[in-house]
């Protein structure tokens, strides 16, 4: 009887752990197996090389190494400048302000337009003879700012990772909002009965309540920043030369342009360690700041 | 809770048949239409698909053979898509690939793609005798390749391309410059470059953002300064990329730069942008494939102008231009329909079909007896194809990291990142490096 209790149970989840184990376990199996051998996804003869396409990653790829700074580096913006942005609109908008649903309609505009699109606006605002970016900058009086944005070297970056942050606050916004509308009220009026004032009120119930939503969003924005790439197609295609290189364009790189499966997959592998590593360090460095703030 | 009835056995039959429905799912069901035969095409060609279709229907009036033309687009969605289902053996009867020669010899190695030399050869070569030697020779594999498959024939040219520079007739004429005489030497076309920048015009447009297409113009550079031995020795590794013709090679894109003669924002350019800019005026010169016509008589049918072969370097060596098949089709070594399939492709390779797709989509030809009725700007393309080259018929391949290197560089030259000595040596760094593994 217990056993065919037990059995039913398992079978209650099995749906859902064969789903898993076809659709996730099965392929990530297969895409390290895959990272072992040298292939180049078309003929039926693969070699199997070990190790070696990892030695090669990290030894000798200097240009992997520098789209994942590159990547690194427009999530540092995005960790910083999106997400403060995120934050303080959310915080404007759980206030008592005029036409708060409206602003709320607005802020998450731009997270539900295709990346395509975006990038091609931006791409068309952003170009060195015709866009408007130049034209506003003209008519200011301040022509000596004005130059090729995307193809500049200086500027190309940058203006990749101020395009993804406009895109992307919207989320941010969005959960920085759910969670402030998850604190108690009556924290407030009790902080003003006992004659706090609106920064302390910010300063002493709002961020520490807020630590764990910010760490959720630090987290899916590292996780999300770092795997960007269509929005990058779309603006610069990578250049110029390496400069908006970021690690899934490599990946990409090595699949199409080098027909390299096997080195694609293993660049897979490594760049998944690599976010989970950041991801782990992350969690448990917000959860130590939690402690210590508790 | 206890009380409830599991339902043990419906519990296990959903599962198995969700399972088996997941399973089975990613089987697509094959276009079969009962009591006929239907032989399935996968293209990636958008502008000619109505043209297709109607040809489809033509075919399928007088022979009662249904055929199928399935579009996927873009091409990069195409070319996975056919790397997917080679893998699960589950190709069409009729594909193309796209990509390098190296591609195309993995999937004749893998036995997805039928030898056609024995068809070509039938009725006193009839077949093979039909197309532009270049064109085929792009879908060829000579004795003794490096590649390592059996010499033969293993595709269909549909049509031809030869990438060429173009330029404006209007903006040559507006500047004083004889709208029939573009540059013809390195020195003219410099020249024209500072006449460019005086009157603040921009010069040339082409996806250079999108690397392959600054590859090709260095190439045709590289064949005119060094020619095509030292070129080919050079993928061999018996020549390095430091070498003075190499240099000088880079050397030309700077020079282009400092000239005037590149568009403002050109290595960040994809193609479509750059025929939107030419079309309408906005630069003086584009260097773009044959398909161009097409796309400028869409984008502006009042637009003048015409194309020219790169201006010569050095008269050590001719001029070259890459060319030959643009777009061709395969057949499926596996299909049941093997035998239609190639029915359908010497059809759709006969004189009047061609000569329609040529109307149709202004694209050159395949077949050289169509060749007449073409239009005059696809005449000069046209007649571009006796300069033509192409890797594909090199016999030896570039490794792709240097071919990336390559281009790369040559944007970094452009933008004063780096100087054309730097980029040799770095390109020959990477080079070496694939050298030595592949030892």
């Amino acid at each position: 009887m217990r056993l065919k209790s037990t059995l039913e149970n398992y079978l209650f989840v099995l749906p859902a752990v064969a789903i898993f184990s076809i659709f996730y376990i099965y392929p990530f199996l297969q895409v390290f197996i895959l990272g072992m051998y040298d292939w180049d996804g078309i003929s039926i003869a693969r070699t199997f090389v070990g190790l070696r396409n990892f030695k090669e990653i990290i030894f000798q790829d200097p240009v992997w190494w520098h789209s994942m700074l590159q990547a690194g580096w427009i999530t540092l913006i995005a960790l910083t400048f999106q997400n403060a942005l995120a934050f303080l609109l959310a915080w404007a908008c759980d206030r008592e302000i005029r036409l708060k649903n409206f602003y709320r309609l607005v802020f998450f505009i731009p997270p539900v337009l295709s990346e395509v699109v975006v990038g091609l606006v931006w791409q068309w605002i952003l170009e060195g003879n015709y866009g408007l970016l130049n034209h506003w900058l003209v008519q200011l009086g301040l022509p000596q700012l004005v130059r090729n944005w995307l193809s500049d070297p200086k500027t190309a970056l940058n203006c990749v990772a101020i395009v993804h942050c406009w895109k992307g606050f919207g989320w941010g916004f969005l959960i920085f909002l759910a969670g402030l509308q998850t604190i108690p009220r009556e924290l407030y009026e009790a902080a003003r009965v006992d004659g706090a004032n609106a920064w302390a009120c910010f300063r002493k119930i709002t961020l520490p309540l807020m630590v764990p939503v910010a760490v959720l969003v630090g987290i899916l924005t590292v996780l999300g920043t770092m795997q960007a790439f269509v929005l990058i197609i779309a603006m610069t295609a990578g250049g110029p030369a390496y400069h908006t290189q970021v690690p899934v364009l490599r990946i990409l790189a090595s699949m199409r342009g080098s027909s390299r499966f096997g080195y694609a997959c293993a660049q897979g592998i490594t760049f998944g360690v690599v976010l989970v590593a950041v991801s782990f360090i992350q969690y448990r460095f917000s959860k130590k700041s939690q402690a210590r703030g508790a | 809770m206890n009380n409830i009835k599991y339902p043990f056995s419906s519990l296990l039959l959903v599962t198995v048949f969700c399972l088996v429905s997941f399973g089975l799912g990613g089987c697509g069901p094959k276009n079969e239409v009962p009591g006929k035969k239907v032989v399935t095409v996968w293209h990636w060609m958008t502008d000619r698909e109505a043209v297709l279709v109607s040809l489809a229907d033509k075919y399928e009036a007088s022979t009662g053979v249904k055929i199928d033309f399935e579009l996927y687009a873009p091409s990069e969605a195409y070319a996975q898509k056919v790397r997917a289902a080679a893998q699960g053996s589950n190709l069409p009867d009729i594909f193309g690939v796209l990509g390098e020669k190296r591609d195309f010899a993995a999937y004749i190695k893998a036995g997805h793609i039928a030898d056609l030399t024995g068809y070509m050869e039938e009725n006193n070569q009839d077949w093979e005798k039909r197309f532009f030697s270049k064109a085929l020779a792009v879908n060829e594999f000579a004795e003794g390749n490096a590649y390592g498959v059996k010499p033969g024939i293993y595709g269909v040219p549909i049509d031809i391309m030869t990438i060429m520079l173009l330029y404006n007739k209007d903006i040559f004429r507006e500047m004083g410059l004889d709208p029939e005489r573009p540059p013809a030497t390195w020195e003219e076309f410099l020249i024209i470059g500072k006449k460019l920048k005086e009157t603040n015009r921009q010069g040339l447009v082409s996806g250079w953002g999108e690397i392959w297409m600054i590859d090709c113009l260095a190439n045709d550079f590289a064949f005119n300064i060094m020619g095509k031995d030292k070129v080919l020795a050079t993928i061999r590794g018996e020549v390095p990329y430091t070498d003075p013709d190499w240099v000088r090679v880079f050397a030309l894109f700077k020079e282009m730069q400092d000239a005037g003669l590149l568009y403002n924002g050109l290595i960040s350019m994809v193609n479509k942008t750059a025929e939107q800019l030419f079309a309408n005026g906005k630069a003086a010169f584009a260097f773009n494939g044959s398909w161009c016509v097409n796309v400028y008589k869409e984008m502006n049918p009042d637009l003048k102008y015409g194309a020219f072969l790169p201006p010569r370097v050095s008269d050590k060596f001719t001029v070259s231009v890459w060319g030959g098949a643009g777009s061709s089709f395969m057949v499926y070594d596996k299909s049941k329909n093997k035998e239609e399939a190639i029915k359908f492709l010497k059809w759709l390779t006969d004189k009047e079909q061609q000569a329609l797709l040529a109307q149709e989509t202004r694209n050159l030809p395949a077949n050289k007896e169509s060749i007449g009725k073409i239009s005059p700007i696809l005449a000069q393309f046209s007649s571009a194809m006796e300069y033509s080259t192409h890797p594909s018929i090199w016999g030896v391949s570039e490794f792709s990291p240097v071919i990336e290197a390559f281009d790369k560089g040559i944007q970094s030259i452009i933008i004063g990142e780096k100087t054309p000595e730097q980029i040799a040596q770095e390109v020959q760094k990477v080079k070496e490096r694939e050298l030595a593994k592949k030892r």
